[in-house]
This record gives C-alpha cells, sequence and structure tokens, in this order.
C-alpha cells in the first residue's frame, strides 16, 4: 500500500545543489534541456498490478544517451533526424510536454481511443504506441542494439505475486505431472 | 431418328449445365468481411518471446494449469502447435541470414473473412460476428472435426483428453469477455512490446503498410493475412518473408468457400433438376414400348390357375 502511494508520485523534479560534479554532468547535458527541471529518478510501473513500481535511473540515461531526442523524440533537446519526422518537425519547438504519458495513452485500444481514430481522418500519428508498448520498446530496443542494459522482464522490474500467479512462475511454477498424481 | 435428336440434345443441354457453368454464375460475390470487423496486427519485429500473450490467454479463458511456468524459453527449442490447452502459442524461427536475431511469431486463429471452418460445418456451430471474431458453439457441434480438416491455418483443435464431453477448443477472439464489449483479447491487451495492435482491420491494413512505406529495412514487404484465403482478421509485419516464419504462402487468395461454392451450387440442379430431366427421357425413350401387350400378357399369365 505504502509502495504503491509512493509509486503514485511518477516525476520527482530535481532540485539543483551545487555540486561540482553535478555541474559537470549539466554541461554535458545539451542546453535545450536546462530550460525544465530534470528528474533524475523517475518511478515506472508506479500501476502495474504485475510487476513493482521499479525507479528509472534517468541521470544516467542523459550521461549516457547522445541526445536528449533519442528518447524523447522532438519534445526536447535537438531536433530530429529521422526523415521521416523531418518532413514536418524540421523546426518545430519545444514541446509543453515532454514526459512519455504526455503523448502516450495508457489505454491506446480502449473503445474511446478507437473511437477517436476513426471518427477523425485527421489525426496524423494513426500508430502511436500506447504507454507501455512506447516504453518496452524505446528501452529493449535501445538495450538489444547497444548490447547494454537489462532486456529481460524480471531485470527491470520484480514480479508481485498476481504476477507469478499470471506466469505460472515463482511459488506457481507447476509441479512435475507424476508429482500431482495428474493421470492425464 | 426424331426421339435420337431429342436424346442427343437432353445429353447436351444436361452436360453444359452439369459442368459448363463454371465459376462466378454459381457463386455469389466475395464476402470482403464486415465493415466494421476488428482485426490484430500483429508485428513481429517487435515480438521479443516472453510469453506473456500465452499467459494471459490461459488465465482469460480459463485454461488448464500448464505443463511449465509461461517465462520458460526451453519451449523454443520446438516448434509448437496450439491445442486443447493452448489456444495461442509462440514459436521461435532462425532467420536463414547470420546476423539477425531469431523472429518470434504468435499464432492463433486468424479470424478469417470467410472462415473454412465455418464453410465445412455442416450443423452452423461455426458463427463470423460482426466485430470480427469467429466463433463456435460446443453445444450444437457434433465433434465431426471436418473444421480441423478444413481450415488452412490448422488451428481449430480437439480436447480428446475429455472422454465423455470433447470440443473443439481455438481462440474466439475473447469474444464473449471482452470483443464484444469492446474491449482488445487478453493477448493484446498484455503484451508489453505492443506486437500486436488491435483496431478496426481496414484500418490496421493501412497501418501495416505505412509501417512497411516508413522503415521499409525493417519489414518485408508484405502483409500476411491481408489478402491470403480472402482476408484474415488477424494480420501479420515481419522482417522474414512469410515462409520462413512457417506462414503458408501456398494458399490462394480465394476464400476456401471459392472451392466448393461451384460444386455445392450442382447440387440443388442434380436434386431438383436431373430427376424431372431423366424422368422425361424415360418415358420417351419408353413411350413407343407397348406397355399394354406386356400388362395384358402378364394378366393372362397371372389369370393362369
Amino acid at each position: 500500500m505504502n509502495a504503491r502511494q509512493k509509486g503514485d508520485i511518477t516525476m520527482r523534479a530535481y532540485r539543483f545543489r551545487p555540486s561540482p560534479a553535478l555541474m559537470i554532468l549539466l554541461m554535458l547535458v545539451p542546453a535545450v534541456c536546462l530550460g525544465i527541471s530534470i528528474p533524475d529518478t523517475i518511478t515506472l510501473n508506479d500501476k502495474g498490478t504485475l510487476y513493482e513500481p521499479f525507479p528509472f535511473n534517468h541521470a544516467k540515461h542523459v550521461r549516457d544517451a547522445k541526445e536528449c531526442s533519442d528518447c524523447h523524440h522532438h519534445t526536447t533537446g535537438t531536433l530530429v533526424e529521422d526523415p521521416n519526422c523531418v518532413r514536418c518537425h524540421r523546426n518545430s519547438g519545444e514541446a509543453k510536454t515532454v514526459t512519455c504519458r504526455g503523448c502516450h495513452s495508457r489505454s491506446p485500444f480502449s473503445v474511446a481511443s478507437l473511437k477517436e481514430l476513426s471518427s477523425n481522418e485527421k489525426i496524423y500519428h494513426r500508430d502511436k504506441p500506447g504507454l507501455k508498448g512506447a516504453m518496452h520498446q524505446a528501452c529493449i530496443g535501445c538495450h538489444s542494439k547497444q548490447a547494454a542494459g537489462p532486456v529481460g522482464c524480471e531485470d527491470c522490474h520484480t514480479r508481485k505475486k498476481a504476477g507469478h500467479a499470471l506466469y505460472n512462475s515463482g511459488e506457481f511454477t507447476p509441479k512435475t505431472r507424476t508429482a500431482t498424481g495428474h493421470g492425464h | 431418328m426424331k426421339r435420337r435428336d431429342f436424346l442427343k440434345a437432353c445429353l447436351v443441354s444436361g452436360a453444359t449445365a452439369s459442368l459448363g457453368m463454371t465459376g462466378k454464375a454459381w457463386g455469389s460475390g466475395s464476402f470482403e468481411g464486415y465493415p466494421d470487423g476488428m482485426g490484430v496486427l500483429v508485428d513481429t519485429t517487435r515480438c521479443i518471446g516472453c510469453r506473456s500473450c500465452e499467459a494471459a490467454c490461459n488465465k482469460e479463458q480459463k485454461l488448464p494449469e500448464p505443463a511449465s511456468s509461461f517465462d520458460d524459453k526451453s519451449v523454443f527449442k520446438e516448434t509448437r502447435r496450439t491445442d486443447e490447452n493452448a489456444l495461442t502459442v509462440v514459436n521461435r524461427y532462425e532467420p536463414q541470414e547470420q546476423g539477425k536475431g531469431p523472429v518470434y511469431r504468435k499464432q492463433q486463429c486468424n479470424h478469417c473473412n470467410e472462415p473454412a471452418c465455418l464453410t465445412s460445418c455442416f450443423v452452423n456451430a461455426y458463427t463470423k460476428t460482426k466485430e470480427g471474431a469467429v466463433i463456435y458453439n460446443s453445444k450444437i457441434c457434433v465433434g465431426c472435426r471436418n473444421c480441423m480438416i478444413a481450415c488452412p491455418f490448422n488451428m481449430p483443435a480437439y480436447s480428446y483428453s475429455s472422454a465423455f464431453n470433447p470440443v473443439v477448443k481455438k481462440c474466439i477472439f475473447c469474444y464473449d469477455t471482452r470483443l464484444k464489449v469492446g474491449r482488445p483479447p487478453a493477448c493484446v491487451e498484455i503484451c508489453p512490446q505492443e506486437a500486436l495492435t488491435f483496431g478496426h482491420r481496414k484500418d490496421l491494413i493501412k497501418v501495416a503498410h505505412e509501417r512497411i512505406r516508413e522503415t521499409p529495412d525493417r519489414y518485408h514487404d508484405h502483409v500476411y493475412g491481408e489478402k491470403e484465403c480472402g482476408g484474415t482478421g488477424w494480420l501479420y509485419l515481419s522482417s522474414l518473408s512469410p515462409e520462413q516464419i512457417a506462414l503458408d504462402t501456398s494458399l490462394s487468395n480465394d476464400p476456401i468457400i471459392s472451392n466448393v461454392k461451384d460444386f455445392l451450387g450442382t447440387v440443388p440442379m442434380v436434386l431438383t433438376i436431373w430427376p424431372a430431366l431423366f424422368s422425361g427421357i424415360h418415358l420417351l425413350a419408353t413411350r413407343n414400348k407397348d406397355h399394354g401387350h406386356e400388362h395384358a400378357n402378364h394378366g393372362q399369365e397371372d389369370s393362369k390357375p
């Protein structure tokens, strides 16, 4: 219960502290990023039912990534280079929101979402992944490409009891058929 | 001579009627699927083989406990098929080209626009719903298993383990619990990678072609299921050609029913026109025979003491 409540705070804004190490770090961050407060830890999966929430080390990824836009598309950092995005976003300014959930829906296949898509032909980004899809694709996609970072489910988030029950893992791992005595 | 001409004409016209009337004359127009039918786009380039879909399906459809846990990756050593305990399975395919990672493909009922299982079922146990699901009524089913033979994708399974109430088992698109109320099936909802995209079939076809157009290096230029067997509700994208991920490329674009429409169209004719026609021919052929004389003879024979 406590963990769930804590998890509801998805972003903890970074407060500036005059530490030399941090100053060096901030110098490495593209200038456009400095206008906003950058969280160094983001709690992900705060509403997960199968997996525990876990802290995403944003600060480490800021250090390791070449550009903010590697993850944040054109919403912050340098402008995009992807030819598919450049067609429209060549000169796009910074967006109001940089959070994943600012654009990626938690329920991309809900009745309302699908109705909106079919009723409004003018929506351009029709094939936008939902929040869960966007995050997993970004994380696992980059981790496998770079051959660095976790790619397995439980390498990032530990399974809750409900998760183990669903996957028949952990304490719910099926015993061998001979042991259970089922003769089928 | 006159009779011979008549018989000849009859035979010729009869043969024409039974053989000559090919194709579209008998078959109704091809059914393109319900306009608001739903589907799922399976993008195998996104699938990481986590088997979450299998776990979610097992729970949603209240299937029996699996032999091993759903995070057991050793199952990929062999190619599996759907059965009474698993309505969907993920298989791993190793690409022929070196340097490419394995491709995982989920399989389940493809929910055809014109399902062969439905065509083959003589008790009408199968229904294609307007939402796009192919469902079946196990109470009507007589267990003939024609559907298992008819399905071009080998999807329907049979609960052979049940001695008293065996039924056909296949994916029903979570129709009862989800699709009916507009919710995506359990496998789609759980997929972490969004390798499964749920939506209107007609939109998904556009989305699939758009993905190929925007990232041509990522995909083999084919949306499997768009046309195969008259179109399927579930569509597949892959970096590999369909045959490399064991998708049957020998299937025609015509629905299976097209193979039997011509034949089935002749059935009413055989049952109605032929009896009348051949009775007529028989009557004409035997008209000049002296029936009365024979009868008279019989009568004489009968009357003998």
